[in-house]
């Protein structure tokens, strides 16, 4: 990795979801816009779509609905990634689709952002879809939360109004704690009112505009930087290298998924259990003292130790979980419902496995939060908790504690679709490390 | 900040590494497409860094139209030599004579027949995987695209029904004749690939800087005078100085009237531009869909 610059720009990930014409492109549009971060040609683009299908009148929902079947519906289809910055950060957006079927890729956009913004139609109130992407993002594990109550415009800027929503959506937070914030704003996306400039409209709101607060809410703490985590990605060995230093080079290669890791310091390889020592931690500019989650890097450790893809490293303290017998929340996203019984493949950091549905515990009742105890299935865009058993261990972390070791993909055999995105719960026992010191 | 932080272009580093080394350990026959351009350039100092001090586990792939400047064929052939990396280059030329690629009857642009030719290449040499390196702030049809984008036995690809992709747990999976496109710089802009360039002190092809070059007027742009496309009677010709912000064939990139003759000046010359890079590709202009015609055909 290459050295520090001395003001880093921090990227900032996160998505917009809300029902069909809650106004997200539109908001996504407006922020663009208002952030001088549209080019002359994509404004001409829209004029032009303007003239054609919007009567003249700039639609910047155009800016992100970029399939032709969602200009022709009106609707957004699928994620729609949008890039943007101010002098302050650097912004990954994912514009997530609101109609029911595309649960699945509100879960695309959602897995890995630091901020949610779930907006809430003024006149409309709270809605069941509200209530599901709420929901989503803490299932997901979402640290910071923005309930953005639009078209204020159409409900004359009341602050009744507001702070009704308001209420009604802190009633519910509490049974699903898991926000480090959220953030209640008063906007019009199509006009732009607190969106990026302050509005003379709501006096009665001291708070920061959205833009505000998505340049200064703090997510340096959003990564696990407590218990070291390294899963094996790929054995780096030269077949024939020109640096004769480099004949019995032997790399570990992969991303930290938690933690920090430093030289010399002592680890263990799961599932063996195998302990050695860090020797170098080897990258393309020379060799580093430590390296953090989540960089890239390739470990060589002190001893010639039998490690592959699959296999993970950790220090020696905050000890992770090792089992074949699991417990998740999953979120289906295929149209074969999951029944007990079936098998799938699973993929956990980078290992992929067998995976066998041991029960369906239960089903999540979306309007009330509550569980349904033994469904006989999960259908799709269903959430539930269920039980598997793997061929091979896993060595994970409750989704709680670690999104990146905590989570997995299930895999339908055959046609190979990604038909389900699982959350871990907490290990209910942990690795015990064996006493002696060294495997060799 | 504390010490324990990544800018945003070391995330999008390790990002990119992340994936590079996950297409290596999932795929059998991977193949990483190099143009020439500034981001195949990036992506080859990504693959350095994912898979250094091993050789690079992919050879390299161009298409080459027959309608590439010179300057960028000339930097392409260096730098895999350089890296001590095979390339592979399949010409639209060879394709046509070989009835691959069919060209419409007076089709000057090779832009079209270049998706043919690819995906002649990719079953050639049952090449699994493709990593490319488009993003997606280049194009409304790209936003959309995943960083493991799955493209059918016909190479095509179905906006409509991707793969969920969550957290960075990417299903690489695919049944025979089926491939895999990846693209590890999705998330990357244009000035994200330009500062990296600078931090990694990348070398570049000469006609990203300012140079006097013969130009003529045409639908709104800037063409480079070729033998390929000469001018006629009617067109204004002119020498300006001039370089490219995208590289696409000699007849269809428009030139950007510019001093920047250093990446520091170009650098600059985005964050104060007013026009997405995009706005100087002819290709991309002829309709609100075009991008998305071609990508579902099988373009990169």
């Amino acid at each position: 990795m290459s050295t520090h610059t001395r003001h880093p720009i921090e990227i900032l990930r996160f998505n917009t979801c809300g029902s069909v014409d809650d106004g997200k492109s539109t908001l996504i549009g407006r922020l663009l816009y208002d952030s001088k971060n549209l080019m002359e040609d994509q404004l001409e683009a829209l004029e032009r779509s303007a003239d054609i299908t919007g009567g003249g009148a700039i639609n910047l929902a155009n800016l992100t609905d970029g399939l032709r079947a969602e200009r022709e519906q009106g609707i957004t289809i699928d994620v729609a990634y949008r890039y943007f910055a101010t002098p302050r950060r650097k912004f990954i957006v994912a514009d997530t689709p609101g109609h029911v079927q595309y649960t699945r890729n509100m879960v695309t956009g959602v897995s890995s952002a630091n901020l949610s913004i779930v907006l809430v139609d003024a006149r409309n109130g709270v809605t069941e879809q509200s209530r599901r992407h709420t929901y989503l993002a803490a299932l997901l594990g979402i640290p910071h939360l923005i309930i953005a109550v639009n078209k204020m415009d159409l409900v004359d800027w009341s602050e009744e109004r507001f702070l009704e929503i308001r209420a009604e959506i802190e009633a519910f937070l509490p049974r699903l704690d898991i926000f480090k914030d959220v953030k209640f704003i008063p906007i019009s996306a199509l006009d732009g009112d607190n969106v990026v400039d302050p509005s003379q409209k709501t006096p009665w709101y001291e708070g920061p505009t959205l833009l505000g607060h998505l340049e200064t809410v703090h997510i340096a703490s959003d990564w696990n930087l407590s218990a070291f985590r390294l899963p094996v990605q790929w054995v780096n060995r030269p077949n024939n290298p020109r640096d004769p230093k480099l004949h019995d080079f032997r790399g570990l290669s992969g991303q930290i998924a938690g933690g920090i890791v430093k030289a010399g310091q002592k680890i263990m390889v799961l599932p063996s259990g195998w302990k050695s020592s860090v020797k170098e931690i080897w990258t393309l500019d020379g060799p580093l003292k430590e390296a953090f989650c989540p960089q890239s890097v390739t470990l060589v450790l002190e001893h010639d130790l039998d490690i592959s893809r699959g296999d993970t490293i950790i220090g020696l303290e905050n000890l992770p979980g090792m089992s074949a017998d699991l417990a998740a929340k999953i979120c289906w996203m295929n149209p074969r419902p999951l029944q007990r019984g079936r098998k799938y493949l699973l993929k956990h950091t980078t290992q992929t496995v067998q995976a066998l549905v041991a029960g369906i515990e239960n089903r999540i009742n979306i309007a009330t939060f509550d569980p349904e105890p033994q469904p006989a299935e999960l259908a799709m865009n269903d959430i539930g908790e269920i039980r598997l058993r793997t061929s091979r261990p896993l060595v994970f972390d409750g989704y709680a504690n670690n999104r990146l070791t905590g989570s997995f993909i299930l895999i339908e055999q055959g046609t190979n679709l990604t038909v389900a995105a699982g959350m871990l719960q907490q290990p209910t026992e942990l690795v015990k490390p064996e006493y002696n010191d060294f495997a060799i | 900040m504390n010490s324990y932080h990544l800018d945003h272009l070391q995330h999008l580093e390790s990002e990119a590494v992340h994936v590079m080394r996950e297409v290596a350990a999932e795929f059998e026959r991977p193949a990483l497409l190099f143009s020439g351009g500034k981001d195949s350039i990036c992506l080859l100092r990504l693959a350095e860094k994912a898979f250094r001090p091993s050789d690079l586990p992919m050879p390299l792939l161009n298409v080459d139209t027959g309608h590439h400047f010179p300057e960028l064929n000339e930097f392409r052939d260096r730098r895999a030599q350089q890296l001590g990396a095979r390339l592979i280059v399949r010409h639209v030329e060879d394709a046509i004579a070989k009835g691959i690629a069919v060209p419409t009857p007076g089709e000057v642009s090779r832009n079209r027949l270049q998706i043919p030719t690819l995906l002649a290449a990719i079953e050639e040499f049952r090449f699994d995987c493709a990593i490319g390196g488009a993003r997606r702030d280049e194009e409304k049809a790209r936003a959309k695209e995943r960083f493991f984008s799955f493209r059918d036995s016909f190479g095509q690809w179905d906006p409509k029904n991707q793969r969920p992709e969550i957290w960075n747990l990417y299903n690489a999976r695919v049944n025979p004749g089926e491939h895999m496109r990846v693209f590890p710089l999705s998330n990357w802009t244009e000035s994200d690939v330009w500062e990296y360039i600078k931090r990694e002190q990348l070398d570049v092809p000469s006609i990203y800087f300012s140079h006097p070059r013969r130009c003529y007027r045409r639908d709104g742009q800037w063409l480079p005078v070729s033998d390929l496309l000469p001018s006629k009677p009617s067109d204004q010709v002119k020498e300006l100085v001039v370089r490219v912000r995208t590289i696409g064939d000699i007849i269809s990139t428009g030139m950007v009237e510019s001093r920047a003759d250093s990446v520091d000046d170009i650098i600059a010359e985005i964050a104060a531009a007013r026009v997405t890079e995009r706005g100087s590709r002819a290709d991309d202009k002829s309709s609100e869909a075009a991008m998305e015609d071609r990508k579902k055909q099988g373009y990169f």
